[in-house]
């Protein structure tokens, strides 16, 4: 089958699509986005989250047809342009400076539910909400630590971009 | 994983005419998907109904809750209505999976996943469950998590779902269109006891769609409670877990509603705790003969028989809480412990 998904703001289409495809493989195999990463294929480890309609889901539990005509955001389009420096999100710049990322493997799935989590909060959130929130992303590097460093300074510089938006004349 | 085909659902009744034969529904498919994967559920046809308009929650007449079969779970726990009347529905549906699960599984699925039985989901392994007849290794094996109440000869496996708890706690009614017309099927009673056909986990016929959950209105409930334990502080399924709602003037309970889960093939309606409580002053002493009673019945295999006084305790204390507290509807309490 053919399926029409919305990925990063463009519309794409895949071709020879297998009914029994999860969204995951759909997204890696087919539409060269490989950020989302496959591990555990049972929805237990979310190093495959990704947004589906603004939602953050395990893409590998999500059936090709699920998607179609639907909207996709990956940890690919967080970042905007090619300017890797630059154009990063507070998130993922958090996640670098704070020394978050080991082997990497769960770091793009952390992204997309810790950016989930901050664009749904309007305050900074406790550490406590940090954990839960990210109950369903596992890493067996790090041991969580950096990684809640790195959520609470990415959420930090977002309500302080905030609250200076507000401030500047327009 | 079994070649099957695609079709997607547009409204309930393209549903039920596609939901033929060797035909299974498609909710968030975070269940469903992962069977198939591991070569447990063979459709044929998936009929996706995650585009069947029957994702919203109205107020009823009665004063009670119609909740579509597609409403997701994260939805659900966030309603307002949700959390004022019916708390301990909102906090047993957070207890569950996580965030990203909640955001894909529908109040259907949810209600409708399968055992958590490690045999089960092995295709290499006997189950009476999965293939009838073939035998249970849970009984002399891995029965750890596995049923203390109403369990068969044929099977010992319990219901995982934390939502459907405090759904049987509150009497909920599931709503069923199929090609011989609309039925309502209310809970406990929805799901069944295993018995000698442990292949079927509810009243459910195949092609059956399930549209809606209908919560009846229940004034006490919004002083309700659901207490889980789990094996660690987040994102695991239940090892026993209790809903309850509770109706105290005077001292004395007027009324009370109560299930178990983690224990039994079903949610597990606690009626033999309820008689014991309903009229009885509202004290330690009393929340313990009621949890008592109801564990009396228990018949625990070697491995779980911790789930015995675990039950009892965790009853006793969700009852406290609830006398204790006047402030139990508030949202940010998600009934967790670890
Ligand atoms: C890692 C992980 C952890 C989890 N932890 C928990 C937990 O702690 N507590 C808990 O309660 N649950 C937990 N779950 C289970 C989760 O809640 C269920 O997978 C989910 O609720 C199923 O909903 P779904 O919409 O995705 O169902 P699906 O997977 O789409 O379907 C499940 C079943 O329901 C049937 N079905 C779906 N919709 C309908 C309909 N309208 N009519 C008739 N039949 C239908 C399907 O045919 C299938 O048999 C966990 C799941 C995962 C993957
Ligand atoms: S307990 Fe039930 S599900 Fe588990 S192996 Fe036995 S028959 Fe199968
Ligand atoms: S690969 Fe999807 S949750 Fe692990
Ligand atoms: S950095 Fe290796 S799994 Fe998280």
């Amino acid at each position: 089958m053919r399926v029409h998904i919305d990925v990063n703001g463009e519309r794409l289409a895949a071709d020879d699509v297998w009914e029994g495809e999860s969204l995951l493989y759909v997204l890696r195999e087919r539409l060269g986005l490989p950020g989302a990463k496959n591990a555990c294929e049972q929805g237990e480890c979310g190093s495959c989250t990704v947004y589906l309609d603004g939602l953050p889901v395990c893409a590998c539990l999500v059936a090709a047809g699920q998607a179609e005509g639907r909207e996709v955001v990956t940890v690919e389009g967080l970042a905007s342009g090619d300017d890797l420096d630059q154009g990063l999100d507070e998130v993922q710049r958090a996640f670098v400076e704070a020394g978050a990322v080991q082997c990497g493997f769960c770091t793009p799935g952390l992204i997309v539910q810790a950016h989930s989590l901050i664009e749904s909060t309007p305050q900074v959130p406790e550490d406590a909400d940090i954990r839960e929130a990210l109950a369903g992303n596992l890493c067996r590097c790090t041991g969580y630590e950096k990684i809640i460093d790195a959520v609470r300074l990415a959420a930090t510089r977002k309500a302080q971009n905030k609250a200076a938006q507000k401030k500047a004349p327009r | 994983m079994r070649p099957f085909a695609y079709q997607r659902a547009t409204d309930v009744p393209s549903a039920v005419a596609a939901g033929t034969g060797q035909a299974m529904y498609l909710g968030g498919g975070t269940n469903l998907v992962d069977l198939m994967r591991l070569g447990v559920a063979t459709p044929e046809v998936l009929v996706d109904v995650t585009r069947v308009p029957f994702d919203t929650i109205e107020e009823t007449p009665g004063g009670g809750l119609l909740i579509g079969a597609g409403v997701r779970n994260s939805d659900l726990a966030a309603h307002p209505l949700v959390l004022r009347n019916y708390p301990m529905l909102a906090q047993a549906v957070v207890a569950g999976g996580s965030g990203q699960i909640r955001n894909m599984a529908t109040v259907a699925g949810n209600l409708l996943q399968r055992t958590r039985c490690s045999y089960f989901q092995d295709i290499t392994k006997p189950c009476n469950k999965r293939v009838p007849g073939s035998g249970c290794p849970a009984r002399e094996g891995d029965h750890r998590n596995l049923a203390i109440l109403g369990h068969s000869e044929a099977c010992v496996a319990t219901h995982p779902s934390d939502m459907a708890v405090p759904l049987a706690a509150l009497g909920a009614v599931v709503n069923v269109e199929s090609s011989g017309g609309p039925r309502a099927i209310p809970m406990p009673g929805f799901h069944r006891l295993p018995g000698d056909a442990p292949e079927r986990d509810t009243l459910l016929r195949p092609g059956d769609l399930v549209t809606a959950v209908e919560l009846p209105a229940l004034p006490f409930a919004a002083r309700s409670r659901y207490r889980k334990v789990r094996d660690r502080a987040s994102f695991a399924f239940a090892v026993v877990s209790v809903a309850a709602a509770l109706d105290v003037a005077d001292g004395v309970v007027r009324d009370c509603r109560i299930a178990l889960g983690g224990v039994a093939h079903v949610p597990w309606r606690a009626e033999r705790a309820e008689a014991a409580l309903r009229g009885a002053p509202a004290t330690a002493e009393e929340f313990a003969r009621a949890a008592e009673a109801e564990l009396a019945q228990a018949s625990p295999l070697p491995r779980n028989a911790f789930k015995v006084p675990l039950a009892r305790n965790v009853l006793v204390r969700t009852l406290l809480d609830l006398t204790a507290r006047e402030d139990l509807t508030a949202a940010g309490d998600t009934g967790e412990t670890s």
